[in-house]
């Protein structure tokens, strides 16, 4: 299994067929792409993140997962993540979103695969990242009247006494 | 009218709670409300050492622990660029496909039990014993095994392991046809199943359906065959 070193330059990852899509729309929308592990993943402006899975929507046609990384105490502390999977290609892709820990907000995708709505839930309710445009934003696993976000690096593991 | 069914209701095999939007006998619409069993594990294990996290997978799913230790343990190793031994790999993928079809039991002689087929349910678990013997004799347990490690295996399995696996995969096919013979053409199973919640294959890949379901929709999809 040895560990190659990762990929980083876009040049040399522009042909998988998820980086040649992104490009073919808006270059300037990927930040960064790296390929470690036979995995690619690509970063993406938040504004871009809703017309990105769009754009890929035809291709990755099956959204599989949806979580978030907290990163405290460095900004930009949130990053949200995507995984989305070809049928047709048998290829996966991880789209990453970065996001400032006062301003955790992102366009919700629910729209594209109804799919997202209870994954765009459970990081609200666990990592407190808003999701703009979510027809239900409410918390899934914790009860309604919780306080504070359980996943956040910030929140004790044995919870405020 | 409005109806709460659950969280504890003795038709689920779990803890849902269903908000029930009823016309006479007819459900118009329905909020599932989720969370019950909602532990945590992953903040948990935020405190742990990477070995310590194996028993916690294990209770992901109490029908496969097996499967969750390995998706945790090779998760890990990719990390680390681990490689485990070859003898190692070959019982880790022995011992999923038996707890593939021990869970898979379950759900045979579950679901035909909640339609009205007793016997099946007896059958099921009396091959699905001999799976938890042997689990028992490889672990010391017979559900929450703990039993993979990062890099490997946390012991030999016993001497009689695999002339007993041998044994079990000769006589198991007849087993199925066993079931077969109880269910296919019984006209209770035929009744209650065909035509029932259809999901279409739009439907299916919106939704996120994956794995026997989404083959039910009649995508040709296998993780197993095209994502080696």
């Amino acid at each position: 299994m040895g560990s190659e070193p990762a990929v980083t330059d876009l040049e040399q990852l522009k042909d998988h067929p998820a980086l040649a899509l992104l490009f073919h729309w808006n270059a300037g929308a990927v930040t960064q792409a790296n390929f470690d592990r036979n995995e690619l993943s690509v970063y993406i402006d938040r504004a871009n993140i809703k017309d990105a899975c769009s754009v890929l929507k035809p291709q990755f046609n099956f959204f599989s997962d949806l979580t978030c990384v907290d990163w405290y105490p460095s900004e930009p502390r949130f990053e949200v993540i995507y995984h989305l999977l070809s049928h047709q290609l048998k290829e996966r892709v991880r789209l990453k979103v970065k996001l400032q820990g006062d301003d955790a907000a992102v366009e919700s995708i629910t729209s594209l695969w109804p799919a997202a709505n209870f994954f765009e839930r459970e990081v609200f309710d666990l990592f407190g990242v808003r999701f703009l445009g979510h027809p239900n934003l409410r918390r899934i696993m914790m009860p309604e009247d919780w306080e504070g976000h359980p996943l956040r690096k910030d929140y004790p593991v044995e919870g405020y006494r | 009218m409005i109806l709460n069914m659950g969280p504890q209701h003795p038709s689920t095999h779990g803890v849902l709670r269903l908000l029930l939007e009823i016309d006479g006998e007819t459900v118009v619409k329905l909020i599932p409300d989720i969370g019950f069993l909602h532990t945590g594990i992953e903040k948990t294990c935020e405190a742990k050492f990477y070995q310590q996290v194996v028993p916690m997978t294990d209770r992901i799913d109490y029908l496969c622990p097996m499967t969750n230790n390995l998706c945790y343990v090779l998760a890990v190793e990719k990390l680390l660029g681990i490689e485990p031994p070859p003898r190692a790999q070959f019982i880790r993928v022995l011992l999923n496909e038996l707890t593939r079809i021990q869970s898979h039991l379950v759900w045979l002689g579950t679901h035909a039990l909640d339609i009205g087929a007793m016997t099946v349910f007896l059958y099921c678990f009396r091959e699905r014993e001999e799976i938890l013997r042997l689990f028992e004799d490889v672990s010391g347990q017979r559900m929450m095994t703990s039993y993979f490690r990062v890099g490997g295996l946390s012991l030999e399995p016993p001497l009689d392991f695999l002339p007993r696996v041998k044994k079990f995969a000769k006589i198991f096919p007849e087993r199925i046809d066993e079931y077969e013979g109880l269910l296919t053409g019984n006209p209770i199973w035929i009744n209650r199943l065909k035509g029932v919640a259809h999901i279409s294959v739009e439907d299916a890949i919106a939704l996120g359906v994956s794995g026997p379901s989404l083959r039910g929709s009649g995508v040709d999809w296998d993780l197993f065959f095209f994502m080696q």
